[in-house]
């Protein structure tokens, strides 16, 4: 997968699980000011991206300093390379 | 009887009719039935009834995401009910939210929907890592009354009676109660249910689920009739919105009907089999509660869902108490039985029988059981000034329960 193709897949994922407009999402985008999750939606994002693309990221350190969807873009990114290196 | 009078304000209802009362009253004053043929009930092994009444114009897009994701199907029938049945009260934020109404409203079990889906993904390889965090919120038993609760901002008592087929009978006579005590000014109450083929399957493999009509599921259930052969399940909600008379009053607020007794006991002669003795008990209980003798009561709402046993039992319960020249008539066959809201939908047809001063037939009452004509059964729409009713409830489990309304 492309960068663009993991970055469209999460912001689709995340708009169907979160009933949030594409248009709306960008990089800038706040998880919790901008999007309105709470600390329930922050469990479901992560076995939303989990199930999408296919990773254990539950433990993960980083996990706890995303605040926007350009985190998450950049965090699953490195993710994703780090499983096709291994 | 209740140290201070109740009324009712405000009636919310889900139904196979759609949402408000007045398409649940239309239909039932033209003789419609709610029943349709479920194709998925063929697709079990062991399913032999494949009739439901399942609730229609329900938009779930209505209630925000917020809250609508703790929320199964019964939840979002409640919660639209809720709303409703506030709106028709008229009341405003304050009186919704600042502590002096509270939630009494109940379902069968958490939402069996929601269970078949947790267990499902479970079983694949008993793992909980795709589990939901709002799949608790669901399936614990007072998911509706709390989920009510939460979207209209509700922060008085809660309380979530659950008693099958008598839960929204409890939770009305309950609610009641506490506003009889003082205890709360008004009370959001009834009861939800969504169906699934748990609850089906549970009367078929009892032998009391209708299965002889799926081909033509307006037939049936036949309450009374020689010919029934069962219950048909169905969902929805149905909740009124019941304050103290003085508070009624004081809001200039438009009073549907009054809620004059209320009783329920327990049969522990049989967790499944109703027995008429107790029934009777119970509609006794309930005239002592409103302080009206039998004579008064000029009209009987049953719970009568066309099982063999269940309609001998209750004819035989009101013969007892009433006589035979009371009328009476069963609301299942028009709405099928919707579990846990069957008490609510059927009070809120009582409310409206009353008001309109007229008399709802039971639908596929043909030919009557003879078992069952000890009573006088309603065939037709009639004009009837009547000015008190009483409304039974009958669950597994043994529990009965019996409402009584007057016209205010």
């Amino acid at each position: 997968m492309t960068d663009q193709e993991i970055i469209d897949k999460i912001n689709s994922s995340l708009a169907e699980e979160f009933e949030f407009a594409l248009a709306e999402m960008t990089p800038d985008t706040t998880l919790f000011e901008d999007m309105g999750l709470d600390s329930l939606d922050v469990v479901d994002l992560v076995i939303v991206l989990e199930t999408a693309f296919g990773m254990k990221i539950r433990e993960e350190e980083a996990i706890r300093k995303i605040r926007t969807l350009g985190d998450i873009h950049t965090f699953v990114i490195d993710k994703k390379r780090q499983m096709e290196s291994a | 009887m209740f140290l201070k009078r109740v009324v009712i304000t405000g009636i919310g209802v889900v139904s196979p009719f759609g949402r408000g009362v007045e398409n649940l009253m239309g239909a039932l004053l033209t003789g419609k039935s709610g029943v349709v043929e479920v194709p998925a009930l063929s697709e079990i092994t062991g399913m032999r009834t494949r009739v439901a009444a399942l609730a229609t114009g329900v938009d779930p897009m209505e209630i925000p995401r917020k809250f609508r994701r703790s929320m199964s199907s019964m939840s979002i029938f409640a919660t639209l009910a809720a709303q409703d049945a506030a709106a028709m009260a008229g009341l405003s934020d304050v009186e919704l939210q600042g502590g002096r109404l509270g939630v009494s409203i109940g379902s069968t079990i958490g939402s069996p929907q929601t269970m078949q889906e947790f267990f499902r993904d479970f079983g694949i390889d008993n793992s909980l890592e795709r589990m939901k965090s709002t799949l608790f919120f669901h399936i614990m038993n007072h998911s509706c009354a709390s989920n009510v609760a939460q979207a209209l901002g509700v922060t008085g008592r809660i309380l979530a009676p659950a008693a099958a087929c008598s839960t929204s009978c409890h939770a009305v006579g309950y609610a009641a109660e506490m506003i009889g005590m003082g205890k709360q000014e008004f009370m959001l109450c009834g009861g939800a249910d969504e169906f699934h083929p748990l609850t089906s399957g549970t009367f078929d493999i009892m032998n009391a689920a209708s299965t002889r009509f799926n081909d033509s599921p307006t037939r049936t259930p036949r309450p009374f009739d020689k010919d029934r052969d069962g219950i048909v399940c169905g969902e929805g909600s149905g909740i009124l919105l019941l304050e103290s008379l003085e508070s009624a009053k004081l809001r200039g607020a438009t009073i549907l009907a009054e809620i004059a007794g209320f009783a329920t006991n327990s049969d522990p002669g049989s967790i499944a089999n109703p027995n008429a003795s107790c029934i009777a008990e119970c509609m006794r209980l309930a005239l002592e509660d409103a302080e009206v003798t039998p004579d008064q009561i000029d009209y009987v709402n049953a719970h009568a869902t066309a099982t063999e046993q269940g309609d001998i039992a209750e004819s035989e319960a009101i013969a007892h108490i009433f006589g035979a020249k009371t009328p009476v008539s069963s609301l299942k066959g028009h709405l099928g039985h919707a579990m846990a809201a069957s008490g609510t939908l059927e009070l809120a047809a009582c409310i409206e029988m009353l008001r309109q001063g007229v008399l709802i037939p039971t639908l596929n009452l043909e030919h009557v059981d003879p078992l069952c004509a000890n009573i006088t059964h309603v065939h037709g729409v009639t004009n009837c000034p009547i000015k008190t009713v009483i409304k039974n409830n009958f669950a597994l489990g043994g529990i009965n329960s019996s409402i009584i309304l007057r016209r205010y």
